[in-house]
């Protein structure tokens, strides 16, 4: 395979993605996606809710059945090598989902039990992950008393106490307060900037987005409207003052807040936010 | 942001050789883990234990008690109390592992199930974990009748070979159910439509087995139907060890192992389907 960016690293791309298509039934969710993701970096995909981002995240992590030689991961064919590719992932789905009748100490040991981190190991690994996520202080506690965002942190501790190679993030900060928002992506950041791992975070909000990629990919009807680093797209515009919500206005040609339109997928993701409403509320 | 450690960017740890075939000691770890966290969650929450015992102790307390008093029930010489006394341990673990199908369908609305299913862990292993956790709780409610019973005064073995058989059986028939629901689940995809199908096979399961009656007893139509259903082996089995009376414990074995290893594989198909 050829590196399409000859400045980066040589070893394979975290995420290889060649003429990906998915439909459910009628609609189409992905529509013929080329996408590459550098090792290291973090990369969002953009998009209104419906734009084919969650089907692009559930046919890497081989959820959706995907013909062989179309999505690799560290080289590893998704189709062909399903359980090589999920050692090295780690992954956040879009509700907030850890079980509540366990402490989050269980939650994470769980995982690592999953992952076949050793007897000897586990227990520090389980408490380092609990302290990147700072919820040392609540890990005896049961999930079902934590807040939303506690929650959201915690999933996170789950996906990193495997020490994976690439972090998957659907949506992490939807349904959540603005606080506790910040406190997601301060994480990912902080995790990143400690272990170096690749994460692929997708989200609708092009702010969190712009402060925290290194590079957006801005999906949109199941197709790549553009690509690059959040400055080269706003400077793309040749507007004073611009930001991704307006790359993202010029691309997809609805605004972020104007999602009621969205024919793909569109049932989907309400459903999904009311099971996240409902969990929350 | 600075980093709090230095970048550990190079290696994997040792336990993530990617590449490495899972093995089946693997795969039996991935299912003990899962049954472990039922313990834990038992643990936390016994309440469900409690209330869950309500059903078989009312049976035993109520009907059986009082069909004891008509005496005329051919139960092969035994008392209708300590006939029926196994037949309610049974159900007890009929009933816990029917709702792991609704289970699933929550856990799969809670995102939960698509977590379990990127982790490297195959889709039987799955099975197997939510089968033999369902295995877990039904022995929790097993000893609770076991007790309740001996209380009532009948007359159950404590011989630990056959009590061990006992354990054997209640976990088969316990992951069994717990298949059969998972896999109607699968079918039905949907929690409402899962709750009346649940109610719906609960109750001939057990009234279309020798759980309450003999096979003698019932007309030709219903012990056809009570010789296909496996509660009616697990029933038989239990009879023989807790109370002595005369059983095929080979062929109620052979059928609960191939009942469950069929419904294993049944549900796990279907796996996907629910996560899709």
């Amino acid at each position: 395979m050829s590196n399409p960016d000859p400045g980066e690293e040589h070893g394979p791309p975290a995420v290889e993605i060649r003429g990906l298509r998915y439909a459910f039934g009628e609609t189409t969710a992905v529509d013929g996606l080329d996408l590459t993701v550098h090792s290291g970096e973090i990369f969002g995909l953009l998009g209104p809710n419906g734009a084919g981002k969650t089907t692009t995240i559930r046919a890497i992590t081989a959820l959706l059945p995907v013909p062989p030689g179309v999505i690799e991961v560290f080289g590893r064919d998704v189709a062909r090598r399903r359980m090589a590719v999920r050692r090295m992932i780690g992954y956040v789905p879009q509700q907030l989902s850890a079980d509540g009748g366990l402490t989050g100490a269980e939650n994470v040991a769980l995982f690592a039990r999953l992952f076949d981190v050793p007897g000897n190991r586990r227990k520090a690994q389980v408490a380092e992950a609990l302290e990147m996520v700072g919820l040392s202080d609540v890990a005896g506690r049961r999930a079902s008393t934590y807040s939303g965002g506690m929650i959201r942190r915690l999933e996170l501790a789950q996906a990193l106490v495997s020490s994976p190679r690439l972090l998957i993030l659907d949506e992490p900060t939807i349904g959540l307060d603005p606080v506790a928002r910040a406190g997601v992506w301060e994480r990912i950041a902080a995790v990143r900037a400690q272990t170096g791992m690749t994460v692929l975070v997708t989200t609708h909000y092009m702010d969190e987005a712009e402060q925290t990629c290194d590079r957006v990919a801005m999906m949109h009807h199941g197709r790549l409207g553009a690509l690059g680093t959040p400055a080269e797209l706003i400077a793309g515009l040749g507007i004073e003052n611009g930001s991704l919500d307006d790359v993202f206005r010029a691309y997809a040609g609805v605004s972020t807040s104007d999602e009621s339109d969205d024919r793909d997928n569109g049932m989907r993701g309400v459903r999904a936010a009311r099971r996240t409403a409902g969990r929350l509320g | 942001m600075p980093p709090a450690v230095p970048p550990a960017v190079s290696a994997d740890p040792a336990w993530a050789d990617v590449d490495r075939p899972l093995g089946v000691r693997r795969v039996l770890s991935r299912v003990v883990s899962l049954c472990l966290v039922e313990l834990q969650k038992l643990r936390h929450d016994r309440s469900e234990l409690i209330t869950r015992a309500i059903q078989p102790s009312l049976w035993l307390l109520i009907f059986g008690t009082t069909f004891t008093r008509l005496g005329n029930v051919p139960t092969g010489g035994v008392p209708y109390l300590d006939f029926l006394a196994p037949g309610v341990l049974a159900q007890a673990t009929l009933f816990v592992s029917i709702f792991y199908g609704i289970q699933v369908i929550w856990e799969r609305d809670a995102g939960l199930l698509a977590k379990l299913m990127v982790t490297p862990t195959p889709r039987a292993a799955l099975v197997a974990g939510k089968a033999f956790a369902a295995g877990v709780r039904g022995l929790a409610q097993a000893l609770i009748v076991f007790v309740l019973a001996v209380i009532l005064g009948v007359h159950l073995t404590w011989n630990p070979l056959r009590l061990l058989g006992v354990i054997v059986v209640v976990l088969l028939g316990a992951a069994f159910f717990c298949c059969l629901s998972i896999t109607v689940a699968g079918l039905a995809m949907t929690r409402d439509r899962m709750m009346g199908i649940g109610q719906a096979i609960m109750m001939p399961l057990f009234f279309a087995s020798n759980a309450l009656y003999p096979l003698d007893l019932m007309p030709r139509w219903l012990r056809a139907l009570a010789h296909v259903n496996p509660l009616s082996y697990q029933v038989d089995a239990l009879r023989g060890l807790l109370i002595g009376t005369p059983a095929h414990l080979l062929l109620d074995f052979g059928v609960l192992v191939g009942a469950t290893a069929l419904s294993i594989t049944a549900a796990a198909g279907l796996l996907a389907r629910l996560s899709r």
